[in-house]
């Protein structure tokens, strides 16, 4: 391969790439603004509301209490190499709420919910649904994407919330179980040691990814292609593509709150 | 010289470099049933779906009673028209009567729920379907059942305009039979428009007013459902003969 060709190859990839950005940016923008405009389908809202929040709740929950009673364990062990076992409940708290809970509800909402909205669209192209949906004057932006993704937007931090929540839970039981801390002290400790503004960028990260997630899995859904293959392919992509952004989202995000 | 209903001047598709319509040019008239034959991947829907605005054409233009299909209310002009679709395209998670009275839970259409549950069990019951059918969900149907659902949700609004693609695909002789009796009771009942998309010769004969045979890209041969079998042009013959020998290639 000569140096010409090869640059070649990457230019090609990075306009490629630039274009498909391009394309989910004014998806994402048709998707919002069909928010905002009538019709409304309130029928179709509650339905997203009840299967991106509610029926999450379990995984979420699972994930974050077993990831808050590791991070107690670590954080313990850790800390002991230099006398610091006391900082668990700190720790924990702050890991929980600024970095983890985020990051693994986002993650797990990805898996669960992206996955489930990209196949359900995808095979709703793949046999004309999307154009039956046309021809009974019903546009499948305001039917389909706009109540996802708003469900998304609102229910997600919520999810982080409890994700948070439970997941300091976790810790905390470890903690007192395990490790012998104080009750009472622990949760002293973690609820005095907790800002407003972690708990802000938490809930914000939260509707961050949830708004990520939907859309991706509403993009890929759209774009799918034929049959079978087209179903799986439209899948795959929308969770490896709501995991990417997803994290470079967080380390954005992250920055910025820094930053402030 | 009436004007027609559905018009098409010159109209141009491509996908990349396959020139799926070259220059297709037919007219519907009002209250007729236009039937268009063709081979598999000719763009026969290609070209259903490029007056319904789902496909864009490259070039040409289309005209529904002597309006430009592309200028106006987009929403007002799909009103008008009904479609049934190849594999039925059911809504696999609304149960049958939400499927059939879709149209008139929602839009500018919307009526009481009550209402247009009544009016879905009329339409079930008019294509031969009893009322215990509505709860059920798409998929607990059995293929032909899901057709005439399809067909009880693209007369549910009563369109002046109805579509049929390939409407007895994957039935029965005999449920093909009922499917295209129902089509051409329901048409000339309902005094519309009617274009069907086939290539079961049985379903032609039954539905039929007009015929017109699309082949590279271009309607080939056009008239009505009596002159078919002497129309004197090679594709048409060999079309409806089903022959392997003649101008269309068996293998494409």
């Amino acid at each position: 391969m000569t140096p010409t060709s090869a640059l070649g190859i990457i230019g090609r990839t990075a306009l490629g790439r630039l274009a498909a950005l391009g394309r989910i940016s004014r998806f994402a923008a048709s998707a919002f603004s069909h928010m905002a405009r009538p019709p409304f389908y309130p029928r179709e809202f509650a339905v997203a509301l009840l299967q991106v929040g509610w029926l999450s709740l379990p995984v979420v929950a699972l994930t974050a209490i077993f990831t808050g009673g590791a991070l107690a364990l670590q954080i313990y062990a850790g800390g002991a190499r230099f006398n610091a076992e006391a900082v668990v409940p700190q720790i924990v708290a702050i890991g929980m709420v600024r970095e983890l809970g985020p990051v693994l509800v986002g993650l797990m909402i990805a898996a669960r919910v992206t996955s489930s909205i990209a196949a359900e669209i995808a095979t709703m192209k793949v046999t004309e649904q999307i154009d039956a949906l046309v021809t009974l004057s019903t546009n499948p932006m305001k039917y389909l994407v706009a109540p996802r993704v708003l469900a998304a937007l609102l229910t997600v931090p919520l999810l982080v919330g409890v994700g948070d929540i439970i997941g300091i839970l976790g810790g905390y039981v470890v903690a007192t179980e395990t490790l012998d801390f104080n009750a009472a002290a622990y949760l002293k400790n973690t609820v005095d040691f907790l800002e407003t503004r972690d708990i802000v960028s938490s809930l914000v990260k939260g509707a961050a990814f949830g708004t990520i997630a939907a859309l991706m899995g509403c993009y890929y859904g759209m774009q799918s292609g034929r049959g079978a293959q087209g179903v799986g392919k439209a899948t795959k992509g929308s969770v490896e593509a709501a995991a990417i952004l997803l994290l470079a989202a967080n380390f954005v995000l992250t920055g910025v709150f820094f930053s402030l | 010289m009436t004007q027609p209903m559905i018009e098409m001047r010159s109209i141009q598709k491509a996908f990349g470099s396959n020139e799926v319509l070259r220059d297709v040019d037919l007219a519907i008239d009002k209250g007729t049933s236009m039937v268009i034959i063709g081979g598999s991947g000719t763009g026969k829907s290609v070209m259903l779906k490029t007056i319904l605005g789902l496909i864009p054409q490259d070039a040409g233009k289309i005209v529904v009673d002597g309006k430009d299909a592309t200028a106006g209310d987009h929403d007002a002009f799909l009103a008008r028209f009904g479609m049934l679709f190849q594999g039925g395209a059911l809504f696999d998670s609304l149960p049958v009567w939400q499927n059939v009275a879709f149209r008139l839970l929602r839009g500018s259409l919307k009526r009481p729920r009550d209402e247009a549950r009544e009016v879905a069990i009329e339409k079930l019951r008019r294509v031969g379907l009893k009322s215990d059918v509505a709860d059920r969900l798409p998929a607990e149907l059995s293929g032909g059942m899901q057709k005439r659902v399809g067909l009880a949700r693209a007369i549910a609004a009563e369109p002046e305009i109805i579509f049929f693609d390939e409407p007895t695909t994957g039935l029965d002789p005999i449920m093909a039979g009922v499917i295209n009796d129902l089509i051409r009771e329901i048409v000339v009942e309902m005094g519309a428009t009617a274009m069907t998309i086939t290539h079961d010769m049985t379903s032609v004969r039954a539905i039929a007013d007009n015929v017109a045979m699309l082949h590279g890209g271009k309607i080939r041969w056009s008239g009505p459902v009596s002159s078919l079998d002497a129309s004197g042009d090679p594709y048409v013959e060999q079309f409806i003969s089903g022959s392997a020998e003649g101008p269309i290639e068996a293998v494409r």
